[in-house]
């Protein structure tokens, strides 16, 4: 068999993979460049600035009508504790349904699939309704609370994880006397560790980045998060302070894209294995 | 406990009278029947539950029945008072419907409790007439650990979904049953009552409504479909163009390609706002440079929705690159040689071999990003947030959703009945769609053959 190279088709693919690249890149890079240009205005006749400024960033945090750094600290405490709290309960309850064979079992994971289905909002009155009963209405503890609590709903990636987990193991160290707590903790929690990597990953970019009911929960300024703070700035004042978003969208976006880039390989294995099984 | 085969020495009518005995007893109170066999502790405990669950019920339970059937009976009113007008709190529909649903909830609890008790007390006695031990406090407790194991790992998790999606959608629900909207039920200053499914054939009746509801819904399947395709077949192509013989640097543009997807979606989709501005964004800036008109990309019906489906492509394309670069690596290099062999060309190769196995690999995953889409709330809402604008419409614009028309009946309007009958036709079109997708996938029925 010769292996053939047809030059014509790669020229056409490199092509095609630099067009992507460059649709990819653009929108990142403008938003980048936009944040080190001086002014504030959206409009610019070219992508390259002719001068650049960080006045941008420290305005971010010194502009007294814009509270940047308590957004930022917020969400970073958000995320954490919901990355914390999901991930535990993700992890208990899929090993649970995954590992063990009991009644009502099936009807447990039909009856969460058909919940994880309601639009997530049409829970949203209620859910304010009771949060302003238990007086928990415009604190950050709601927030985790409600993520985390929901969590378990998607948490079926982690389930065909454990599934995949050969059974004999778990069994084995049975036999030889160890409790489930024991083989929990010391073989399929280790045995596991990319899987929770994914989950902890998504949790807390999800709480990172949740709009919605941050934006209902959190009513006073100070203790919003910066999807809710970056959307009323846009929202607001559109194009006249479009430098500042600029440079607070390159803040909050560069942690969470270095972590995606570096965990890109269990992304990879969450996706996978999610596909495989449903 | 070992079980032994001692004679048993008691009489046999004497005999069916534990396990009577024990379940009359723990019907009369919790624990009773328990007590009798001799368990004290298991007594004890649920001796203290059903008094706990009594302390909590008793006054609530009353009421919590009233305010569910009536919906409370008195709006607030000024009434005067030695001479001076003061306003006198009337009853509160909403908080009465969702008080009475949790006190119903919890005592739905206590009835399982209690009902598991008494079927308790009867298994025990009937342990004991049949001459064996009942088991102790520890044994019961090594039980638990053991046997009980996924019981006790589910409990936590299942208690956060009780109070925070059961509940919430049950009192959703419910509302579409009422008429608790805008302008005239909204309390306190209104009362809300019942209506049935007044809600449901006024959406579907009533020519205001009935066109908004089939515009959007129409324009919502064809936004999911559209949405779906474009990103998934985008990801195909540019996954196999990663994958070709002779293309060098794969990991580099792997790494390149993903980044859309590894920005957080709430800024790509802001920014993209920008971009896509008609006046002073890039796009237009560069369109103008060439001569052309430029488009009023976020402001006319069309381009809108145009410009929506493309920046979902940006956004959704990663995804299913990485996908299928993973599927990709999993088809057997035999098959390639075999066709080789056969003198496949390289069409024909990923006619044959290539996309049967990617599409069987992927089908579930597509299903569920049609369901993901249906409702995609972020990039409609954040991106033209439903707008433009449209006179023949409902509250909704030309390029909502009904999830995010459902939003803007719910928070900007105050339609709580209509929002809930929406959201209750949506889950209806999900949920069907998914149950089928979920029961024919592998997961379901053959989930212990993976090993």
């Amino acid at each position: 068999m010769k292996k053939r190279n047809n030059p014509m088709r790669l020229t056409i693919s490199y092509a095609l993979l630099v067009i992507i690249a460059i649709v990819s890149v653009y929108p990142v890079l403008w938003i980048f460049l936009s944040s080190l240009r001086p002014g504030a205005a959206l409009y610019s006749e070219r992508l390259w600035p002719e001068a650049f400024t960080l006045a941008h960033y420290g305005e971010l945090f010194t502009n007294p009508s814009f509270m940047y750094g308590t957004w930022y600290l917020n969400t970073l405490k958000i995320a954490f504790f919901t990355m914390i709290f999901s991930t535990l309960m993700v992890t208990l309850g899929m090993y649970a349904l995954s590992r063990f064979r009991f009644r009502g079992r099936k009807t447990i994971l039909s009856t969460m699939l058909i919940l994880g289905m309601f639009p997530s909002f049409m829970s949203m009155i209620a859910i304010y309704i009771i949060l302003l009963q238990i007086k928990l209405l415009d604190t950050h503890a709601a927030l985790i609370l409600v993520y985390s609590s929901g969590a378990v709903l998607g948490g079926f990636i982690v389930k065909g994880f454990f599934d995949t987990i050969p059974r004999s193991l778990d069994e084995a160290a049975r036999i030889d006397g160890a409790s489930h707590l024991r083989v929990f903790t010391s073989i399929i929690l280790p045995l596991s560790r990319p899987m929770l990597t994914y989950v902890a990953l998504t949790s807390f970019t999800g709480a990172w980045m949740d709009f919605i009911f941050a934006r209902l929960v959190l009513r006073t300024k100070e203790n919003w998060t910066l999807a809710v703070g970056m959307w009323d700035l846009v929202n607001r004042y559109q194009d006249s302070n479009f430098t500042m978003f600029a440079a607070g969208a390159v803040l909050i976006a560069i942690p969470i894209t270095l972590l995606f880039v570096f965990l890109q390989r269990f992304l990879v294995q969450g996706l996978t294995s999610g596909a495989s099984k449903g | 406990m070992k079980q032994q085969h001692v004679p048993v020495t008691v009489k046999p009518n004497r005999e069916r009278q534990h396990r009577m005995t024990a379940a009359v007893l723990s019907v009369v109170l919790q624990g009773l029947g328990q007590l009798y066999n001799r368990q004290w502790i298991k007594g004890i405990c649920f001796l203290i539950l059903e008094g706990i669950g009594l302390a909590y019920l008793i006054p609530r339970l009353n009421q919590a029945v009233w305010g569910v059937w009536t919906l409370g009976e008195q709006t607030q009113r000024f009434v005067k008072v030695n001479g001076s007008t003061v306003l006198q709190q009337g009853d509160h529909s909403i908080f009465l419907l969702l008080n009475g649903i949790i006190v119903l909830l919890v005592f739905f609890v206590f009835l399982l409790l209690y009902i598991f008790n008494i079927r308790d007390a009867y298994l025990t006695g009937k342990l004991r007439e049949e001459g064996k031990q009942a088991s102790r406090a520890s044994a019961s407790l090594r039980y638990l650990l053991d046997k009980q194991f996924p019981y006790l790992f589910l409990s936590i998790p299942a208690l956060g979904i009780l109070f925070f999606t059961i509940m919430p959608i049950l009192f959703t629900i419910t509302l579409a049953f009422t008429n608790y909207s805008a302008p005239d039920h909204i309390p306190p200053a209104k009362l809300v009552d019942w209506v049935g499914f007044k809600t449901f054939t006024d959406l579907i009746q009533l020519k205001s409504w009935s066109h908004t509801f089939f515009g959007v819904l129409t324009w919502t399947v064809i936004w999911a479909i559209l949405a779906t395709v474009t990103t998934y077949f985008g990801g195909v192509l540019v996954a196999l163009l990663i994958e070709q013989k002779g293309i060098r640097f794969k990991k580099v543009w792997r790494t390149i390609f993903i980044l859309p997807y590894a920005i957080p979606q709430i800024i790509s989709l802001l920014l993209m706002r920008n971009l896509f501005n008609g006046q002073f964004g890039p796009i237009n800036t560069y369109m103008k440079a060439f001569g052309l008109e430029g488009l009023p990309w976020l402001t006319d019906p069309f381009w809108a929705k145009v410009t929506v489906i493309l920046v979902n492509m940006w956004i959704g394309i990663p995804v299913s690159m990485v996908l299928i670069l993973g599927v990709l690596t999993a088809i057997p290099r035999d098959l390639y040689e075999a066709a080789e062999v056969d003198g496949a060309s390289a069409f024909q190769k990923f006619r044959i071999i290539t996309l049967p196995f990617i599409m069987f690999a992927t089908t579930p995953v597509l299903i569920m990003q049609f369901a993901g889409n249906f409702n995609n709330f972020n990039v409609i809402f954040l991106l033209t947030n439903g707008n433009p604008l449209r006179g023949d419409y409902q509250y909704a614009g030309s390029t909502d959703l009904l999830v995010t028309w459902l939003y803007k009946l719910t928070l900007d309007n105050n339609k709580f009945n209509m929002a809930s009958a929406v959201g209750i036709i949506i889950f209806l079109i999900i949920a069907s769609f998914s149950i089928w997708n979920f029961r024919r996938s592998k997961s379901f029925k053959e989930e212990d053959m993976i090993q």
